[in-house]
């Protein structure tokens, strides 16, 4: 990992999570809020793989539970586990699809939400599951895929599409 | 060796495995990616463990109030940065909101007053009711009669139709001729029936005409529509008779051999506003004002015979 291409994902991470914490909650657009964070983590994902995707989530969990006081550990486990199945789903499925972030920001603004219940009931932690499920994920499943586009140049931008190393099984003569 | 055996060396034959490092994170991406992963859940799952279990003065917590301290300037730069912005989205959802507030307050607005005209008017019709309660359950209410009260439920179209409908009628008893009145006088009598509904004629109908008398003087004559729209006059009061201003007009009920007024006597009909007597004429010029205020009736008495 090149040190600048580091830090530059390090500074866009711990930015959108401090947008995610201090602006957006305030935003309710069409009875939900956009989740910043969990686009640019989908963008960096699918930018620089999964390894890069596991610890931004992981960062950003942090950034996101030590701000908002919230149980530590319990949104760096879900973004870890999102980055790093979008990572692969871009190392894999959805290399160079156009449709890839769409799809992830979908299935990944819904599995996060279920996640992020499933864990708040199980730690015993108010989970309003009608809330969630019902009336605001499909809002908020709109408002990320409105904005994916947007957050996604924006980091591709900053973060030039590199094409992760592909695993090699067979080495052919002559290389 | 055959040519397709050899084709196959070339490619086949000559597959080799990369060598196996002594560090597999260092040449092998999926193992790397793997253990990455695993110590970032793991670490996340301690994390949530160790935070779950220990008390809100434990360590963790420290680090992680420390942590808020330190983040606390980045969220009150971003919070102050995106005010603007946020409080320009807001204008316009409070806009739209306010204007569908406004539809709703004024859907509201428009039910609430509908219901407070609806209780407006049932009051007020509770209150004729009760007093024409008070009326029939009074020793003013004429004998051998019992009521039908009913209520207006139209007027004439026009000036010169002196009438208006009830809803009642042949099935409540109500014949032709029978007279209406209300808690302040006479007000007409019935001249068309239907089974259900009917039509009285007012006194103020240049048709109608009622044998009256003076309650004080005992002076008769009839009473007939005036010059002005709702206004009476006595006729045919002789000039010996005595009437003074002020005199109250009832119904004369009387009664011959033959014949008998429709209306039973003592009624109030009418007070004497003026009363004046030329040369020329033969009777005086009595002219009454009725205690029944026609344009604002709503509940009326059908007085029915008893023996009907």
């Amino acid at each position: 990992m090149p040190g600048f291409d580091v830090t530059k994902t390090a500074a866009l991470v711990f930015f959108a999570a401090i947008a995610e914490v201090s602006i957006f909650p305030g935003l309710h657009l069409l009875g939900g809020h956009p989740n910043v964070l969990l686009l640019t983590l989908v963008s960096i994902a699918l930018l620089r793989g999964s390894i890069y995707g596991a610890a931004a989530g992981f960062g950003a969990g942090l950034v996101v539970d030590t701000a908002n006081l919230e149980t530590l550990g319990l949104s760096s486990l879900l973004l870890t586990l999102a980055g790093y199945w979008i990572g692969r789903y871009g190392e894999t499925t959805g290399r160079d699809r156009t449709h890839a972030p769409f799809l992830s920001v979908a299935v990944v603004t819904a599995v996060y939400a279920v996640g992020a219940l499933a864990l708040r009931f199980l730690l015993g932690e108010p989970a309003p599951a009608r809330a969630v499920l019902l009336d605001t994920l499909f809002p908020n499943i709109f408002l990320n895929l409105l904005l994916t586009w947007p957050v996604y140049t924006l980091s591709r931008r900053l973060l030039p599409f590199q094409i992760p190393e592909r695993t090699r099984e067979v080495h052919l003569l002559g290389q | 060796m055959p040519r397709s055996r050899s084709a196959r060396v070339a490619v086949l034959g000559s597959v080799q495995r990369r060598a196996t490092s002594s560090t597999p994170s260092r040449t092998n991406p999926a193992v790397r990616r793997r253990i990455v992963a695993t110590a970032l859940v793991l670490t996340s799952l301690l994390l949530l463990t160790v935070y779950f279990r220990e008390s809100s003065s434990g360590s963790l917590h420290g680090v992680q109030n420390a942590g808020a301290s330190v983040l606390k300037p980045f969220e009150a730069a971003a919070e102050r940065i995106a005010r603007p912005f946020r409080d320009t989205a807001g204008w316009f959802g409070d806009v739209l909101g306010a204007k569908s507030e406004n539809a709703k307050l004024r859907k509201q607005l428009d039910e609430e007053r509908r219901k407070a005209i609806q209780a407006a008017v049932n009051a007020r019709e509770n209150e004729q009711l009760r007093r024409l309660l008070a009326f029939v359950d009074s020793a003013r209410f004429p004998a051998g009669y019992r009521y039908v009260a009913t209520r207006i439920i139209s007027r004439a179209p026009s000036e010169f139709e002196q009438q208006v409908g009830i809803a009642a009628g042949a099935s409540s008893g109500i014949l032709n001729h029978d007279p209406v009145v209300t808690e302040d006088g006479l007000v007409g009598q019935v001249t068309k029936v239907a089974d259900n509904v009917a039509q009285v004629t007012l006194l103020t109908d240049e048709t109608s005409a009622v044998s009256g008398l003076d309650y004080r003087t005992h002076a008769d004559g009839i009473v007939q529509h005036g010059v002005s729209g709702d206004s009476l006059e006595l006729d045919r009061v002789t000039k010996d008779q005595v009437v003074e201003k002020g005199d109250v007009v009832v119904t004369a009920g009387w009664r011959s051999k033959r014949f008998a007024s429709i209306y039973p006597r003592g009624i109030p009909i009418c007070k004497a506003t003026s009363v004046s007597q030329v040369d020329t004429n033969l009777y005086k010029q009595v002219q009454c004002e009725p205690f029944v205020n026609f344009s604002s009736l709503e509940v009326v008495a059908v007085l029915v015979p008893k023996g009907r």
